[in-house]
């Protein structure tokens, strides 16, 4: 892990210079505020029995599905197509070190692009001067919800990007995983075949891979261990199939 | 950090019957060869002859099919780590991120490969003097010619002075002028650095290589100093004579002056009753004037002679034929 700390300091001012970062932190940021006017608008027209916090979070897997692909699809599947991970992976660095580093950058643009986000509330909390908008638990429970379940996303297109040297093909892969992961599981909760006795584990398991559940939750303030162990251990599995991606890309090319 | 040339020369690089295969493609099939410390080698071979892969292996980014690579005494199977501090490498095409300015690419890679921070900062000075860099330390690498951007490369394998450096293809796309100052630059590395060089050029090669190895099908088809790969592959020497007169005489006195010396073949006369004759001798010292005074005393009239000088073109044809023809055959290449 001697490397780590160069590799990561790279791959962030690789990201800061890079125009694409902001093309993506402008389009994230339109995106959200335009959301977070129209929850506003929806609440000066009638009163809600939620704060407006809980609704925008409640909207996450929308920038998820197009953000995260976009921030990870480039990682390792530049390197490979440019053949810098040639020269990366001929000095003493392991692959490791250069997945993890390419990962923590990624979720750090990740984090602090939501963590802009908070502007938001800081406007409305500045102009309307009325503190029942912003109720703490929510916000600081919607904005753990992102933090964690971040971990978890990005750690799945950084999979994606060390599956192909394409980029486009990197961030549709990594595009379908998480719509697999976040809406298909959804769906099959709702599928009745599931509810028979032989599929009990099944149903069991992916009641508990429910994105949206876990949403609730932490916004209601209920941090479960389970929960945050699902994302953790989800995404250990998915960087170590990302190591071993890379390396057996390399025995095979 | 190069080790005394007075030292008992160990070796820098021991390949043993190295074999590549992927997915049922042999790419190297058993090439063997020893490099010594401070020793400058250069890689011949047509496209696909397995330069490359044979070099990816040495780096240990390949793992090997079987065979055996030491680089300094350390095995690149099992001490892949130490391995990757002893190398500078430089692979095909010369890949480099685009944006990048040339100063934090070498100040990253040098920091990737254990250079202290403290003297990182004059040894990027250093190299960059060297490869004559200096005048685009600050521009962006994507912007830069092709001619920096392969001295780019060749600043970056010498960074952190490894023991052994290995380049693939340096010298491509360059243009006369920077192909001599990366000879030089290399040539300048002679003796403190054991270099692997690979090319297509081959007057590039014979220019800095100590010894050149030859490869063809994943197979050394010759190996030694280019005067040595010469004589044995071509074998001997080659004269060539423009002579008038009676010739029927001509390979009894010519014997009386070297045994081994015979006509390969002869023109018929021109307009003025010259004809070129070749021949050849398996001496390799020069026997010009001997030959010239046996061809007077017999009342031959000369009109030039020369001796034939092969280069190393000529010797890679050959080889490169010679294997083809092995291959052909059941038998392996003779020597």
């Amino acid at each position: 892990m001697k490397h780590y700390l160069t590799l990561l300091s790279h791959e962030v001012r690789m990201l800061l210079v890079n125009p694409s970062t902001y093309i993506a932190a402008v389009m994230f940021l339109g995106v959200m505020g335009f959301m977070f006017t129209g929850i506003l608008e929806s609440y000066s027209k009638t009163p809600q029995d939620t704060s407006p916090a809980q609704v925008f979070f409640s909207i996450f897997w929308f920038p998820v599905l197009f953000i995260v692909p976009l921030l990870t699809m480039k990682c390792l599947a530049e390197e490979r197509r440019l053949g810098t991970i040639e020269t990366l992976l001929t000095t003493p660095v392991t692959t490791t070190e250069v997945v993890l580093a390419k990962y923590s950058a990624a979720y750090l643009l990740y984090v602090s692009l939501w963590a802009s986000t908070g502007g938001f509330f800081y406007i409305l909390k500045k102009f309307a001067g009325d503190s029942r908008f912003l109720d703490s638990g929510p916000l600081i429970g919607g904005y753990l919800f992102v933090a964690v379940s971040g971990l978890l996303f990005i750690a799945v297109g950084v999979f994606a990007s060390s599956l192909s040297r394409n980029q486009s093909v990197a961030g549709i892969l990594c595009f379908a995983m998480l719509a697999g992961l976040i809406v298909g599981v959804r769906f099959l909760a709702d599928a009745t075949w599931l509810n028979r006795d032989i599929f009990t584990l099944a149903k069991s398991a992916v009641d508990y891979a429910q994105i949206f559940s876990h949403y609730e939750d932490f916004t209601r303030g209920v941090i479960d261990a389970r929960q945050i162990l699902f994302y953790f251990s989800g995404t250990v599995l998915a960087l170590i199939f990302s190591i071993l991606g890379v390396e057996a890309k390399l025995l095979h090319s | 950090m190069s080790a005394p040339a007075t030292a008992l020369q160990p070796l820098a690089i021991e390949v043993s019957h190295l074999v590549k295969t992927y997915a049922g493609v042999t790419a190297v099939a058993d090439i063997s060869f020893t490099v010594a410390r401070g020793e400058i080698i250069g890689f011949l071979g047509p496209n696909g002859a397995g330069k490359s892969t044979t070099m990816r292996i040495l780096t240990g980014y390949l793992p090997a099919t079987s065979g055996s690579v030491r680089i300094c005494g350390l095995s690149v199977a099992h001490q892949p780590d130490e391995i990757k501090r002893k190398i500078g490498y430089m692979p095909e095409n010369n890949p480099l991120p685009e944006d990048m300015r040339v100063s934090e690419y070498l100040y990253f890679r040098g920091r990737l490969k254990e250079v202290s921070r403290r003297k990182l900062g004059p040894r990027i000075d250093e190299v960059l003097e060297l490869c004559d860099l200096k005048r685009v330390r600050h521009k962006i690498i994507g912007q830069l010619s092709k001619g920096y951007r392969q001295r780019v490369g060749i600043a970056e394998a010498i960074l952190a002075e490894p023991p052994v450096i290995i380049m693939d293809e340096p010298t491509i796309g360059l243009d006369p002028h920077q192909i001599l100052i990366v000879r030089d630059l290399i040539a300048s590395l002679r003796g403190r650095m054991t270099v692997i060089i690979s090319s297509h050029i081959l007057p590039e090669i014979e220019m800095t290589c100590d010894r050149v190895l030859i490869i063809n099908q994943g197979r050394v088809v010759a190996k030694g100093t280019p005067t040595d790969l010469r004589r044995e592959v071509l074998g001997g020497s080659h004269y060539q004579l423009e002579v008038a007169g009676d010739l029927t005489s001509l390979p009894a006195h010519l014997a009386l002056v070297e045994p081994t010396l015979t006509v390969t073949a002869q023109t018929e006369p021109d307009a003025a009753g010259f004809r070129s004759v070749s021949l050849s001798t398996d001496r390799v010292d020069e026997i010009g004037e001997p030959l010239l005074r046996a061809l007077l005393a017999q009342n031959v009239r000369v009109r030039s002679l020369s001796r034939v000088h092969s280069t190393l073109e000529d010797v890679f044809l050959a080889a490169t034929r010679r294997s083809w023809d092995a291959i052909a055959a059941p038998k392996p290449a003779a020597k």
